[in-house]
């Protein structure tokens, strides 16, 4: 721990502060708990939310992953690790499994998570009905009285234009069959994982000022049409590090005759599974 | 009116349909200082099945009043209007609205002098109209309308338009039309023939003659003498305030 | 002060009863409401039956708009009680009902038009979702049905259905209207209150509107609440009329009777300042 910092940078009364509002969130799944947000050393949008939550949750034993994109190795993931290492000393890694607390920008990793690890998402917009009506009075009446009908226009203005529900990430969930809540901006790839997870699911919107959770093993449901049901994307492309086929996968231009590769987005995965002497597509 | 006299005996053995018993309308013209205008006063008179009784008096005299208060569409300040409807009396100077509406609906038809048109709708389906809200299936009750137009020779093409446009005498002949169709117990007509010419001025004393055959009775006002004397059993003057 | 003192409330011993065993669906009774010392309603009693249409007139500040405000419980009237028959027969206080309740109720068997469609509408969504919402907020979930019953409803309206997927920013304002018609409708609600459904329009778009709305109202056998202080239209939609003039009502009658034998001052002047055209 460095000389000067707090350990993990908030004083104490805030971390207490952050930790009530998580109990809250806890106990009544998929709810916006406000909390006062603090000015961190770096711009909201960045990912402040997620920062704070992890400082307020973080001990001395924990060890700590950061992605963003599902990359262990963008600026943003290094920033924030190197952040944490300094200001509170504690281990870090870039494996899923060996993580407690996996704070994320955008993804879920593809290594099922396990009871006892803590997902910490950075979010920058949590309230899923704002699209549709710009009042936080209006939609905070909705939440309160469970009258969620409106978010299915979207799904249908999908169709309408798309054919099919084209809402491809952030895609709306309703959790434990009350609140509805915004799953940050992962791809809906991801939302079967939040389904009944053995992990703790937090969510820090640090601009916004709220907190909501997904505590473990708590259903999680899409929304959907009975006659367009949610469904997930895939790929007839396989990674060309680790040819996987199952994984979510960037596409990569590679010049402008439009050759393109795709590869894993979650870095640590496709490192395994090319340690363990899996090959690329061709 | 001695014509019409010596069938009062014939009438009389029928029942009573309408009864009006000390009728008597004022109005106050309240944005003009509380004047008041007596209309008429101490009207009584009664209408069997089956009969027909023509209101008669000088201009001015308030027949169209009487039978306006009998319809409900003006209130009377003492007096009662008695009708049988659905086999009961109904006062229409104290009936709650929705029994007065209830007596509009199924005992009571009323030909007014002139027809509120609704825009956009085709004079055939203004004169269906009280027969489909008596439960017609649409298709039957618009057959219905459409033949009796043609009888009052309203041709196929000008039935199918709204009669926003129609001259007066085409006018009228939607609203008897309108008033005959439904074929109700009770009938009133004000000045059913005054824009009519020699042809359609004897289909309605034909459509009177049948209503009156089917057991209704109407109540009338017939400025043309000669159809008076065609239709009438009695008549009933106001000026005299008394009934002959 | 509110020149208001509650008023016992028995909904069922109405004026109007004929007697016929039949329970108004509206029971409205001492209703009092006040924008800070400005008085918009007081003690107002009005029945509103099933399959009526009962037309509030009135000039501007009479208190029409704020009387439908307390009647579907956007405002909350200082005193008074607004009775509703329910499906199953039971008579509940408007004002009383907890907030979820009173929602639910509205979301089942109420519409509300209001006078500016951009009110009712979202402009920015397509025209079928305008319609189908309010079935998706009942719980509806067959993408394919909801299209259909919009569908059916945008052509009961008289919308070319080849406009269900364009937004209703691209109509006119009649289409608008009759847009936000179909979506108070479609959900088969057993009461609508319409503020000035024709106001704003041309008149050739009034007189189709009007059309529109005397069949459909005759056809699905609805309860309305028609605010408006156009007398031809009360004439042409209601079959009981209600005249208000300072928050309170001066005058109740059959329409018709109303129009043609007023018998208040008010009244009287309201009917001789219609232009006859």
């Amino acid at each position: 721990m460095t000389a000067g910092y707090n350990f993990a940078y908030l004083d104490e009364q805030t971390k207490r502060m952050i930790r009530r509002a998580i109990l809250k969130a806890v106990a009544v799944p998929g709810y916006q708990v406000p909390f006062a947000s603090r000015e961190m050393p770096l711009p909201f949008g960045w990912g402040t939310g997620g920062i704070q939550v992890t400082a307020s949750i973080l001990g001395h034993a924990d060890i700590l992953k950061v992605i963003d994109q599902g990359a262990d190795d963008t600026t943003n993931a290094v920033s924030i690790r190197r952040f944490f290492a300094r200001v509170a000393g504690v281990a870090t890694t870039t494996r899923t499994a060996a993580a407690t607390i996996i704070q994320t920008r955008h993804r879920i990793p593809e290594t099922p998570l396990r009871a006892g690890q803590i997902m910490v998402f950075q979010v920058p917009i949590p309230e899923p009905l704002r699209w549709l009506e710009p009042r936080e009075s209006e939609n905070r009446k909705s939440h309160a009285m469970a009258d969620y009908g409106a978010m299915h226009v979207k799904l249908y203005e999908d169709i309408v234009r798309y054919g099919q529900i084209a809402t491809s990430y952030d895609y709306p969930v309703r959790v434990a069959g009350r609140y509805l809540m915004a799953p940050s901006p992962i791809p809906k790839f991801d939302n079967p994982k939040l389904d009944r997870s053995p992990a703790l699911m937090l969510f820090g919107a640090g601009r916004e000022k709220r907190i909501y959770a997904i505590p473990p093993h708590t259903p999680v449901v899409s929304l959907d049409f009975e006659d367009h049901p949610f469904s997930l994307q895939r790929w007839t492309e396989a990674c060309s590090q680790c040819g996987d086929t199952a994984s979510f996968l960037d596409e990569i231009l590679l010049d402008d005759q439009g050759n393109r590769r795709f590869v894993c987005s979650d870095t640590d995965h496709c490192a395994a599974r090319q340690a363990a002497g899996a090959g690329g597509a061709p | 009116m001695t014509a019409a006299a010596h069938k009062t005996d014939a009438a009389a053995a029928s029942p009573a349909m309408l009864e009006v018993s000390g009728l008597a309308k004022t109005f106050t013209l309240h944005i003009q200082g509380g004047v008041r205008i007596e209309a008429f006063r101490d009207v009584a008179f009664s209408v069997a099945a089956g009969e027909c009784l023509a209101l008669v008096g000088p201009s001015g005299s308030g027949k169209s009043s009487v039978l306006r208060v009998v319809a409900g569409n003006y209130l009377a300040q003492h007096g009662s209007v008695k009708l049988r409807h659905r086999g009961q009396w109904v006062d229409m100077a104290t009936a709650p609205h929705r029994r007065v509406q209830e007596v509009r609906r199924l005992s009571l038809g009323h030909v007014s002098q002139f027809l509120r048109a609704i825009p956009r709708v085709p004079a055939v389906e203004i004169v269906a109209e009280p027969l489909i809200r008596l439960g017609e299936e649409r298709a039957a009750a618009l057959a219905r309308a459409a033949a009796l137009l043609a009888r009052l020779g309203i041709g196929e093409r000008l039935m199918q338009l709204a009669p926003a446009t129609f001259s007066g005498g085409e006018q009228q002949r939607v609203n008897i039309a309108r008033g005959f169709i439904a074929e109700p117990p009770i009938l009133l007509l004000d000045e059913p023939t005054a824009s009519l010419d020699r042809a359609n001025r004897d289909t309605v004393v034909a459509l009177i003659g049948e209503a009156k055959a089917r057991g209704a009775a109407l109540l009338g006002i017939f400025h043309d003498a000669d159809v008076r004397a065609r239709v009438a059993d009695r008549t009933y003057s106001l000026a005299k305030e008394t009934a002959r | 002060m509110i020149p208001c003192v509650s008023v016992s409330f028995d909904a069922d011993a109405d004026d109007d009863d004929a007697g016929d065993g039949e329970a108004p669906l509206l029971a409205v009774s001492g209703l009092c409401f006040a924008y800070g010392a400005r008085v918009a309603l007081a003690d107002v009693d009005l029945t509103v039956w099933p399959g009526e249409v009962l037309a509030v007139a009135g000039e501007s500040g009479s208190g029409k708009t704020t009387l439908l405000g307390c009647l579907s419980g956007e405002l909350a009237p200082q005193a008074g009680r607004v009775g509703f028959l329910t499906r199953d027969g039971k008579r509940v206080d408007m004002h009383r009902l907890g907030e979820a309740e009173r929602r639910r109720l509205l979301r089942t068997d109420w519409g509300i038009v209001r006078q500016n469609p951009r009110d009712g509408l979202r402009l920015g969504v397509s025209a079928g979702a305008n319609v189908g919402e309010p079935l998706m907020v009942l719980g509806h979930r067959h993408y394919g049905w909801l299209r259909a019953q919009a569908g059916d409803w945008l052509d009961r309206v008289e919308i070319p259905t080849d406009r269900i997927d364009d937004p209703p920013a691209t109509f006119s304002g009649g289409m608008q209207q009759r847009l936000q018609i179909a979506r108070n409708l479609v959900t088969d609600p057993r009461i609508v209150l319409m503020d000035e459904p024709t106001g704003g329009l041309d008149v050739s778009v009034q007189a189709r509107l009007l059309d529109l709305l005397r069949r459909l109202v005759a056809d699905l056998d609805l309860a309305v609440v028609l605010v408006t202080h156009d007398l031809a239209v009360a004439r042409l939609l209601a079959d009981r009329l209600v005249v208000m003039k300072d928050g309170r009502i001066v005058e109740t009658g059959l329409t018709d009777q109303v129009l043609d034998d007023p018998q208040h001052a008010y009244t009287q002047l309201l009917v001789s300042s219609v232009l006859q055209p």
